[in-house]
């Protein structure tokens, strides 16, 4: 048996980390594309969007990441598409994350007070043009708080990209305690890392809400 | 391509879904008994400004240093630690267990911040008016300060408790016999993967929106008394 010194655990930890942190960002950007465009179906005034938006919504927030990442993983297979861990892992995060993020930026819209959506209708401004030149420049000062603070949700998420066999830190971590009978260790180790990830992501967000307070 | 889809499989697997629900409901109900209760003693203690806490500087830290270590790693890790790693130290638990007690724990985290809001809120004119009715700490925590608390942030707690019912989707990983295990194995059994997890999937919105319809219509009739 090879024996495993604890800098290789912590080496093997770190190099999985890469992938956690890739998918974070994959998942994040990719969720925030599609929760953007949620967002304006929502907001537009298209009859049936914002039902249709809703219920997007209540369907990825009511049933779990865990069941999600399955049905990405065999659906996506099933309808020809060559599933790798990393398909089913960026679709199942993206949708996920973006049926979030959406639901925390209609509420930093719906934070906006209706006159501004009034003033501007009354300046003759097209519904693109509000949203791009009046609603979201103050939307967006309302939403990075809650948005960076969501960013810890997705990273934790991730970890539960391991069950579909996607080789991030959990997987990782998981597959050393097997090979090294110390899984104390090893989890610890993992469970270290994943805090050192969110950990300095959680005080930015709690920073730049207490700085919107004194803005107010 | 021609994909078929057949339910009828799955369906008829019915004893084990309705086990997974069975279990999925019991480990939530006692995560939520035990882990809320964990959760006010920590929020009393972290919380400031209604007078009443005053925990020494020690306990503060120790409760900081759990909730934000709690809420910053995955459940999933949390749960492989208690069940994979505590083993190796000595201590020895079922998969049900280990399941109880990562939900305990990651809910009282979450909790006790909730909680905490809602202690921070009290106006500090209530405290006084208990302290002049001679009423001593316990009293005024557990009869003034908690029950308004709590009614605050419920629609927040009800919330995460939603939360951790669907992340005990994962204690399936370690074999708790819960939905999404009972999923694992109708798979196993019938290779119809993705018609079971979109059946489990949609009893998870149905147990999701139910629960929360039950705690909020129980929540201000038991816990707080009247609306």
């Amino acid at each position: 048996m090879v024996d495993f010194s604890l800098w290789d655990i912590v080496r093997n930890l770190l190099l999985a980390l890469r992938w956690t942190v890739s998918l974070s960002l994959i998942a994040f950007v990719g969720g925030g594309l599609v929760g953007l465009l949620l967002l304006m179906l929502r907001l537009g005034k298209l009859p049936g969007m914002q039902t249709l938006v809703a219920a997007y919504v209540q369907v990825f927030q009511g049933i779990p990441l865990l069941v999600q990442l399955f049905l990405a993983y065999y659906g996506l297979g099933l309808f020809g598409i060559n599933t790798s861990p990393w398909v089913a892992a960026g679709v199942g995060l993206t949708l996920y994350t973006s049926a979030f993020l959406t639901e925390i930026w209609r509420g930093c819209v719906a934070a906006i007070p209706r006159g501004q959506w009034e003033a501007s209708q009354s300046l003759a401004l097209n519904f693109i043009e509000q949203l791009r030149y009046i609603i979201l420049p103050q939307a967006v000062r309302i939403a990075i708080p809650p948005t960076v603070g969501f960013l810890v949700q997705v990273i934790k998420g991730t970890a539960l990209a391991s069950v579909i066999g996607f080789m991030e830190l959990t997987k990782v971590g998981k597959t050393i305690a097997n090979a090294t009978f110390s899984p104390f260790l090893v989890f610890s180790c993992v469970a270290l890392m994943y805090f050192l990830l969110c950990y300095p992501v959680s005080l930015y967000a709690k920073s730049l809400e207490r700085k919107m307070k004194v803005a107010r | 391509m021609r994909i078929q889809l057949d339910f009828l499989a799955v369906l008829s697997e019915w004893p084990l879904l309705l086990t997974g629900i069975g279990w999925t409901l019991l480990l939530t109900l006692a995560a939520v008994l035990v882990g809320t209760t964990l959760a006010v003693g920590c929020a009393w203690v972290r919380a400031r400004g209604f007078g009443a806490a005053l925990a020494p500087a020690w306990l503060r830290h120790l409760v900081a240093g759990y909730v934000e270590l709690i809420r910053n790693t995955p459940f999933i890790v949390q749960l492989f630690f208690i069940f994979f790693g505590l083993p190796a130290a000595g201590v020895r638990l079922s998969a049900e267990t280990a399941s109880f007690i990562a939900m305990v724990i990651n809910l009282g985290a979450y909790a006790t911040e909730i909680i905490r809001a809602g202690l921070e809120a009290t106006p500090k004119g209530q405290h006084e008016a208990a302290e002049s009715l001679a009423l001593d700490r316990r009293q005024i925590f557990l009869h003034v300060v908690l029950p308004p608390a709590l009614r605050k942030v419920w629609p927040s707690l009800v919330s995460q408790i939603i939360i951790v019912m669907l992340g005990s989707s994962v204690c399936g990983q370690i074999s708790t016999p819960e939905l999404t295990y009972a999923a694992d194995l109708i798979h196993s059994r019938n290779f119809r993967s993705f018609e079971a997890f979109i059946v489990v999937g949609l009893l998870y919105l149905a147990l999701a929106i139910g629960v929360r319809h039950v705690l909020n219509w129980a929540g201000p009739r038991l816990l707080f008394g009247g609306r």
